[in-house]
C-alpha cells in the first residue's frame, strides 16, 4: 500500500513540476539572474566565483540559444548575464567573443547594442592585456558598424601584442585602405569562420559568407541576363533559355542549393529568402523579412 | 604516607539563570585513606560521592580545599599513571573493540608498547571478556561494559583503584565477580576506594567507610566500630499466641508462627520485655541479638540529620 | 607526550573513518565523473576551466562541511557521552587532548583531500586527454584549501570546547562566510570613521583571512601563485590555528566536566 502511494506521489510531483514550468513560461529577469548586482554576487560567492562564472556562462549560452530557437528577440538579458559572468571571472575569454558578436548583431539575431558590445570587449582587453583575440573581436564590432578607422586601429593595437597572428597587421592595413570593400568583408568573415571555436559564431560567419556569395552570384547573373536582353531584345523567362543560348552551363544554384529565380524585369532573386539572412541583393519584390529569425544553419 | 589525603575539600555550584543561587555539592570534607585499605564511600544518591571522585580525578575543580593522592598533586601526571578510575555507568568509544580500547588506554597510560598486547589479553581474560575482545563496544551489554570499565581501570596495574558505583546495573553473578575482584586487588596490595549506596556490599568488603549525606561527612571509621555505637535489636521468641500488654505498648514488631510468637525490640527494652513475659507467665524460648548493621548506623545518621534540620531557627531576642 | 597526542589523533581519525565520513568520496567521485562527461557539451573551449573550478570548489566545500560537522562535536560529544572521564583520569594533559583531536581531524581531511585530488586530476586528464605543466598549480590551490581546513577545524574545536554543537556550527559557519570576504571588510573598515571603523577593523583582522587562501579561479586559468603568498599564507594559517587552539585549551583547562 505504502509503495503504491510512493510511486503515485513521485509520478504526480514530476508531472506537476512539468505543468508549473509550462505555466511560468518566460522566467522573469530577476529569477534568471537571482542577484542583479555583479559585485554583490561576487561577495556572496564566498571565493567560489570561478565556478559561479562558469555557471552563468552556461546560462548565457542556454539563454541565447533558447531565445534564438523560439524566434529571437531583443535578448534583453544578454548584457546583464554577460556582465555578471565577466565580473565574476574577467578571464573567461569565450564570453567576450560571444558578447562581441551577439550583443552588436541586430535583432532578431542579436541584442542590437553595439555600444555595450564595445564596452564588454574593452573590459576584456583591460583585464587580459596579453590576449590579441580580443582586439580582433573589437575590430570586428567596429567593422560591422562601418567604423573602419576604429577597426583598423584595433587591428593595429592587436598586432603589437607579442605572439599576435600576423594577419592582424595585414587586416590593419586592409581596413585602413579598403574598409568598405567586399573583399575585406570576405576576409573578415572567413577569418572568423576559421578561427572561432564557438558553433553559433561559426554558423553566423557562414551565413554572412553565404550572403556575400549570393551578392556576387546575383551580380554576375544579372550581367548575363542583361547580355541576353541586349542580344534578344527581351528579358528571359527562365534560366533554361539562358542555358539554351549557351550563356549558362546549367541552372544556377544559391549557396543553400536552391535554384535562383528570375523575376520580371531581369531581376534575379533567391527562391527562399528566409534561408539566406544578411543578403542585400536578390530579395524578391515586396519581400518583407519577417520578425521571425532566420535560421542560422550550421554546415 | 596515606594513599589519599583530602583536606577541607569544598564544591559550590552556582546555578540558576543568573548563576546566583549557590548549590553546595560538597561541604568541607576532610578524609584520609590508608595504603592497602578497601575504603567504602557511602551515601544516598546526590550525597556528593561522585562529586568527590570527580574532584580527585581532576575532572571538576574544587571551590576550596586540597587533596593529595600518593602524596602528589591532583594534576600530576606521575600520580595519574598510578591510579585507575571506573566511572558510574561508564561509556566508551563505541566504535572501538574491547581490545582496541584497552590498547589505546594502555598507550595513554604510558605502558610499554611491547608488553601491551599480552597485558591487554591477560586483563581481558581476568574480566572474562576474551570472547568479545574483537567485538565493537557499541554491541556490548551493560554488564559487559562494566567489565570493560574495570579492565581499563586495572590495566596499567595502578596502586589505587577508584570505583564509582561498581555494582550498578549488575546481576547478582556480576556483583559477586566484582566483589571478588576487589578482594583480589587488596591481596595484591592495592588500595581500593569505591563509592556505593548498597550498604551490604560495603559491610562485606570494606576495612573503613565514610558516610556522606547532602554533601556533608556524617561519619567515618571501621565498620565494626561504627556499628558498635548503634543500639541494635533483639529478637525474643516465646510460646503462645498472645502478646503481653507491656510489649505491645512498646510498639514492637510481632510475628505469629505455629504456636510461637516472635518480637523484635530495641536492645534497651530487652529487660522490660523479659520482665513482662515472666510476669504474665509466658514461656521464653529464645533471646537473640540481631547484630546492628551498617544500615542501622546509616539510618540513624540520616535521622539525626533530619532531626537537626527540623529544629526551627529562632532569632535571639535576649 | 608526543605519543599521547599521536594516539589521540589516531583514535580521532579511526572514529571518523568508522563513522563512514570517507563515504563522502563516493559522492565526490560521482560529481566529478558526471561533470567530466557532461562538460564537453557545454562549451568546448572551457572544459579544463570548468573541471578545475568545479573540482576545487567541491573539494573546498565538502571539506569545510566535514570540518565543521565533526569539529563541533570533538569536545562536546566526549563531554556529553562522558568518554572523557576515563581518558583524563590517565596521565593525559588537557592540552594534549585538544591537540590530539585537532591533528586527528586535520589528518582525516588531508587523507580525504588526497583522494579527491586524484579524482580532480583524473577528470582533468579525461576531458583534455593530457595534463599540462600549469596544472601543477592545482596542487598549490589544494594546499591552500588544506590550510583553510586547518583554520576551520581549529575554530570548530575552539567553539566545541565551551558551546553546544548547534551554536558551534553556526559560529564556525559564520566565520567561514565572513572570512571569505575579509578583504572587502578591511576595505570597508578603512573607509569608515569613528567607532564603526574601530569595530570593523577589529572584526576584519580577527576573522580568518580566507579571501587570500582562495586561488581557485586563478589556478583554473593556469595562473601561477607567487612564492611570497605561499609562505605568508602558510605562516598565517599556522599562527591563526595556534591562536584558536590556545583559546580552546585555555577554556577547556578551566572547565568543570559535568
Amino acid at each position: 500500500m505504502a509503495s503504491a502511494v510512493l510511486a503515485l506521489s513521485l509520478a504526480s510531483s514530476a508531472f506537476l513540476v512539468h505543468t508549473v514550468d509550462q505555466l511560468r513560461d518566460s522566467t522573469s529577469p530577476q529569477e534568471m539572474l537571482y542577484v542583479s548586482s555583479p559585485k554583490l554576487l561576487k561577495r556572496l560567492s564566498l571565493g567560489y566565483e570561478g565556478l559561479l562564472a562558469d555557471i552563468y556562462w552556461t546560462r548565457v549560452v542556454q539563454y541565447f540559444g533558447g531565445t534564438h530557437s523560439r524566434g529571437g528577440g531583443t535578448y534583453k538579458l544578454l548584457w546583464p548575464l554577460l556582465n555578471i559572468t565577466t565580473q565574476l571571472d574577467p578571464h573567461l575569454i569565450p564570453a567576450y567573443e560571444f558578447g562581441g558578436t551577439f550583443l552588436s548583431a541586430k535583432p532578431p539575431d542579436g541584442a542590437g547594442a553595439p555600444d555595450l558590445a564595445i564596452e564588454l570587449v574593452k573590459y576584456g582587453i583591460q583585464n587580459n592585456p596579453g590576449d590579441w583575440h580580443l582586439y580582433y573581436d573589437l575590430a570586428f564590432i567596429y567593422y560591422d558598424l562601418r567604423d573602419y578607422r576604429h577597426s583598423a586601429d584595433a587591428f593595429l593595437k592587436g598586432s603589437q601584442i607579442p605572439g599576435a597572428h600576423p594577419f592582424l597587421k595585414i587586416m590593419a592595413a586592409q581596413m585602413a585602405e579598403h574598409g568598405g570593400d567586399v573583399a575585406t568583408a570576405r576576409m573578415m568573415w572567413t577569418t572568423t569562420y576559421q578561427t572561432t571555436h564557438d558553433a553559433l559564431i561559426r554558423a553566423n560567419a557562414a551565413a554572412h559568407l553565404r550572403a556575400l556569395q549570393v551578392n556576387d552570384d546575383i551580380m554576375i547573373l544579372e550581367r548575363v541576363v542583361e547580355r541576353y536582353r541586349v542580344q534578344t531584345g527581351r528579358f528571359p523567362e527562365s534560366f533554361s533559355e539562358l542555358e539554351a543560348a549557351r550563356m549558362l552551363n546549367g541552372i544556377p544554384l544559391d549557396p543553400m542549393g536552391k535554384p535562383y529565380e528570375l523575376e520580371g524585369g531581369g531581376r534575379v532573386v533567391v527562391s527562399d529568402p528566409a534561408d539566406l539572412p544578411f543578403i542585400e541583393k536578390g530579395l524578391p519584390q515586396g519581400y518583407v523579412p519577417s520578425a521571425i529569425p532566420r535560421l542560422v544553419p550550421t554546415n | 604516607m596515606p594513599a589519599i589525603e583530602i583536606l577541607s575539600l569544598e564544591k559550590i555550584y552556582n546555578v540558576g539563570f543568573w548563576r546566583k543561587r549557590a548549590k553546595r555539592a560538597l561541604r568541607p570534607l576532610t578524609l584520609t585513606v590508608g595504603d592497602g585499605e578497601i575504603f567504602g564511600f557511602l551515601g544516598p544518591n546526590g550525597a556528593g560521592k561522585t562529586t568527590t571522585l570527580k574532584i580527585l580525578m581532576g575532572l571538576v575543580f574544587p571551590t576550596s580545599g586540597t587533596a593529595r593522592i600518593l602524596g602528589m598533586e591532583l594534576n600530576d601526571p606521575r600520580m595519574k599513571a598510578q591510579i585507575g578510575f571506573l566511572p558510574e555507568q561508564p561509556y566508551f568509544y563505541d566504535h572501538l573493540t574491547a581490545r582496541e580500547l584497552l590498547t589505546y588506554y594502555g598507550q595513554l597510560s604510558g605502558m610499554d608498547g611491547k608488553q601491551l598486547p599480552s597485558r591487554v589479553d591477560a586483563i581481558l581474560d581476568e574480566v572474562k571478556l576474551t570472547d568479545s575482545k574483537n567485538v565493537q563496544l557499541r554491541k556490548f551489554s551493560k554488564g559487559m561494559l562494566q567489565r570493560a570499565g574495570i579492565a581499563q581501570a586495572i590495566l596499567h596495574d595502578p596502586k589505587i583503584v577508584f570505583l564509582d558505583e561498581p555494582m550498578s546495573g549488575l546481576d547478582p553473578m556480576g556483583r559477586r565477580e566484582v566483589r571478588s575482584l576487589i578482594e583480589r586487588l587488596k591481596e595484591r596490595g592495592k588500595t581500593v576506594f569505591f563509592s556505593t549506596h548498597i550498604l551490604s556490599d560495603a559491610e562485606m568488603l570494606c576495612d573503613r567507610v565514610a558516610i556522606l549525606n547532602q554533601g556533608e561527612l556524617r561519619g567515618v571509621g571501621g565498620v565494626a566500630e561504627l556499628t558498635a555505637g548503634v543500639h541494635g535489636k533483639v529478637e525474643i521468641v516465646w510460646h503462645g499466641s498472645a502478646i503481653p500488654s507491656a510489649i505491645r505498648s512498646m510498639g514492637a514488631e510481632c510475628h505469629a508462627a505455629a504456636d510461637t510468637m516472635r518480637a523484635v525490640l530495641p536492645e534497651e527494652s530487652q529487660g522490660l520485655a523479659l520482665e513482662a513475659l515472666q510476669r504474665d507467665g509466658f514461656r521464653l524460648i529464645s533471646l537473640t541479638p540481631v547484630r546492628s548493621s551498617l544500615e542501622d548506623y546509616f539510618v540513624s545518621q540520616l535521622d539525626a540529620q533530619a532531626e537537626t534540620v527540623q529544629v526551627p531557627t529562632q532569632a535571639r531576642s535576649n | 607526550m608526543n605519543n599521547r597526542i599521536f594516539q589521540i589523533a589516531i583514535n580521532t581519525f579511526r572514529e571518523a573513518v568508522r563513522d563512514r565520513v570517507l563515504y563522502n568520496l563516493i559522492a565526490f567521485a560521482l560529481l566529478m565523473s558526471g561533470a567530466a562527461v557532461l562538460v564537453g557539451q557545454i562549451s568546448l573551449q572551457i572544459e579544463r576551466l570548468v573541471v578545475i573550478n568545479l573540482g576545487l570548489t567541491a573539494v573546498s566545500l565538502f571539506g569545510i562541511v566535514i570540518a565543521i560537522f565533526i569539529g563541533i562535536g570533538l569536545v562536546s560529544k566526549e563531554i556529553d557521552k562522558r568518554t572523557l572521564y576515563t581518558v583524563l583520569s590517565r596521565p593525559v594533559r588537557r592540552w594534549e587532548f585538544i591537540s590530539g583531536k585537532f591533528f586527528g581531524l586535520v589528518g582525516t581531511l588531508v587523507v580525504n583531500t588526497f583522494f579527491m585530488a586524484i579524482g580532480v586530476f583524473g577528470a582533468l586528464a579525461y576531458v583534455s586527454h593530457h595534463l599540462e605543466r600549469s596544472d601543477g598549480w592545482v596542487l598549490l590551490a589544494l594546499y591552500f584549501i588544506v590550510l583553510q581546513f586547518m583554520i576551520i577545524t581549529a575554530l570548530a574545536l575552539f567553539f566545541s570546547s565551551f558551546s553546544t554543537p548547534i551554536f558551534s556550527a553556526v559560529f564556525a559557519f559564520c566565520l567561514f562566510v565572513i572570512g571569505s570576504f575579509a578583504g572587502d571588510l578591511r576595505n570597508f573598515a578603512a573607509m569608515a570613521h569613528g567607532a564603526t571603523r574601530w569595530l570593523a577593523s577589529t572584526a576584519a583582522y580577527l576573522v580568518p583571512n580566507f579571501s587570500a587562501l582562495n586561488v581557485i579561479s586563478g589556478v583554473a586559468h593556469g595562473q601561477s601563485v607567487p612564492l611570497q603568498l605561499v609562505v605568508l599564507n602558510t605562516v598565517y594559517a599556522l599562527v591563526y590555528t595556534a591562536a584558536a587552539l590556545s583559546g580552546a585549551v585555555l577554556i577547556f583547562e578551566r572547565r568543570n566536566l559535568k
